[in-house]
């Protein structure tokens, strides 16, 4: 196939297809083992400084905090983020100095409230570098490819911009039509949190709402780590196996986190904490303000459940189930 | 512009809600967009099929959503699916309507939200794409909606992130992007812009009311050609604003 344009951008996370079956059939046991660990034993076993890390849900829907949170208290180092539509997760995790590089289909904005002015600091004065650029449908065809155990998805977005051009994207000729067609190489993160709403002792995990990219990205990353709100009893699932979106043998480890996405939505359960939200994006207007607030809610909190006293407990979590219910 | 009882945000959805036509579909992006398809929902387009990114398809939605991943995006909707489906569907052609937001534009229609400056050393780092780019490619015809100045309104963008008419008329089906496709409106503070045939280059259909062509060429680094005769945008009704209240209680975009 003929080239006719090639992205400049660095190719992040990809693998040869063999090569990742190989890894897969290494390293991923087909037998049912109780994954459940604390998040501490979670991040501490499978996520190493200078790895490539992905953050499932989408923007600050479902995000699996409980995790960013340790992985800033562990003081991880080097990592690569995908921003697949990352924004209070890579915000946070740039501002603590553990991501110094990024992939970008949309980060540094927190949507409607605004740009984020902890991201903005650290890329505009060259602390985290943006490595390429790409979309949200281009990034999750780059799961869909590794979750596909293909080396690339063809697809008809990012031709004749700069976009492309900043991108690990090629572009060909069709063999068919003769038309360019945009070229998506697949990637497999080195690790993928994943905040769900259920899931067995094993990782068998039933998502609530809009599975967004999820399905493609467990199956695409080497590590995945499920946060979850609850763990309930294999037969569970197995009564309504047409639920599981993500099936156990994909999973490293399980840890059980209730409102383990605050101040993110969790759908049905509970709604964002905009105050929160707003706290941190006026706390990490400097340095030392994103510093007080880690020091804060991160280093002086222990563990999950010492932060969700500090954000103001039961009062506060019950709120928010109510305005998610649309009751508030 | 003078004095109004209306905020110049309600204008922009009420322009833009009544753009959209009743039983055809459209991808929403974050803000304005959400409350003009909300609005086009509530008033002559009841059948409008709205859907978002994360995988919310055929909602009624409650309330603004603060998030196109927030469940309210879901809400009664016929199916909450995934991203890879939503998008899959838009690229096989269902999606007749993209309603995008712009931190600059360019007079072809195409779009910046990645940067201002150069990429290695931005002077201001924007979100970057996001869905846009592919709603930008994906739908048959493109709407966007944003703030008008001399700065945004740009000759040359500083970073080409989602793809309008490129640099002409067949550039896009050049470049391998679906046939027929592309930027059909813009809208802004001060007016509404359609595309010339013969150049696909922006040029002014509408004026909202009070706005004179001066002060929107003076608004835009690039010329713009008017229309003869130019239209003037009808002014938010007293109903739509009692529904944009409904839609959006708390004043989160519709005061601004």
């Amino acid at each position: 196939m003929e080239i006719l344009q090639e992205g400049h951008g660095e190719l992040i996370g990809w693998h040869d297809p063999d090569e990742n079956r190989e890894w897969v059939r290494a390293h991923k046991p087909r037998d049912l083992v109780d994954k459940r660990m604390g998040i501490a034993e979670a991040v501490a076993r499978f996520m190493h400084d200078g790895d490539f890390i992905a953050s499932g849900g989408f923007g600050h829907v479902r995000v699996g905090m409980a995790a960013i949170y340790e992985i800033i208290r562990q003081g991880r180092r080097g990592l690569v983020m995908a921003g697949k539509t990352a924004v209070h997760d890579a915000d946070l995790l740039i501002a603590a100095g553990c991501v110094d590089r990024i992939e970008v289909a949309y980060s540094f904005g927190h949507e409607l409230r605004g740009l984020s002015p902890a991201s903005r600091r650290m890329v505009e004065g060259g602390h985290c570098q943006v490595v390429a650029e790409i979309s949200n449908a281009g990034y999750q065809w780059r799961f869909l490819a590794a979750a596909m155990g293909v080396p690339f998805i063809p697809a008809r977005n990012l031709l004749g911009t700069d976009t492309l051009k900043y991108s690990s994207a090629k572009v060909v000729a069709d063999p068919w039509s003769g038309k360019p067609l945009c070229l998506l190489p697949a990637c497999y993160p080195d690790v993928a949190i994943i905040h769900v709403t259920r899931c067995d002792m094993y990782g068998n995990a039933q998502i609530d709402g809009t599975l967004i990219e999820d399905f493609e990205l467990a199956r695409a990353a080497r590590r995945l780590i499920l946060t979850t709100e609850e763990i309930i009893p294999e037969a569970q699932i197995r009564a309504e196996p047409w639920r599981t979106a993500i099936p156990f043998f994909l999973v490293d480890a399980v840890t059980e986190v209730p409102f383990g996405s605050h101040p993110c939505q969790m759908p049905l359960r509970y709604y964002f904490d905009e105050d929160h939200i707003r706290e941190w994006m006026r706390r990490s207007v400097t340095a030392e303000g994103a510093d007080a607030y880690f020091q804060e809610y991160v280093f002086d909190a222990p563990d999950f459940e010492a932060y969700l006293q500090k954000i103001g407990g039961s009062t506060r979590l019950s709120y928010l189930q109510q305005v998610e219910a649309l009751r508030g | 512009m003078a004095d109004t009882p209306y905020s110049s945000t309600e204008l922009l959805a009420c322009v833009a809600a009544r753009l959209l036509e009743d039983r055809k579909s459209v991808f929403v992006g974050t803000g304005l967009p959400m409350i003009a398809a909300m609005l086009a929902q509530r008033t002559h387009a009841p059948g409008l099929l709205i859907i978002f990114e994360a995988g919310g398809i055929g909602p009624q939605i409650p309330v603004l959503p603060i998030s196109v991943g927030d469940s309210r995006t879901f809400h009664r909707a016929v199916a909450a699916s995934s991203m890879h489906d939503v998008m899959s569907i838009s690229q096989a052609g269902y999606l007749d309507y993209g309603f995008l937001g712009a931190a600059q534009i360019d007079p072809h229609g195409n779009i910046n939200t990645t940067v201002i400056g150069e990429h290695d050393h931005p002077t201001v780092r924007l979100p970057g794409s996001g869905g846009a780019n592919d709603v930008g490619s994906f739908c048959h015809r493109t709407v966007i909606i944003m703030r008008q100045d001399r700065r945004k309104f740009a000759a040359q963008l500083d970073f080409l992130t989602t793809p309008g008419h490129l640099d002409g008329p067949g550039a896009r089906e050049r470049a391998g992007l679906p046939a027929n496709t592309g930027p059909h409106r813009v809208i802004t503070q001060l007016g509404v812009y359609g595309f010339d045939d013969a150049t696909m280059t922006m040029r002014l259909l509408a004026v909202h009311p009070g706005v004179t062509v001066e002060e929107v060429r003076a608004n835009s680094s690039f010329p713009i050609p008017a229309a003869e005769p130019l239209a003037v945008s009808a002014a938010p009704t007293v109903e739509e604003q009692r529904i944009l209240r409904e839609i959006d209680p708390t004043g989160l975009l519709i005061k601004r």
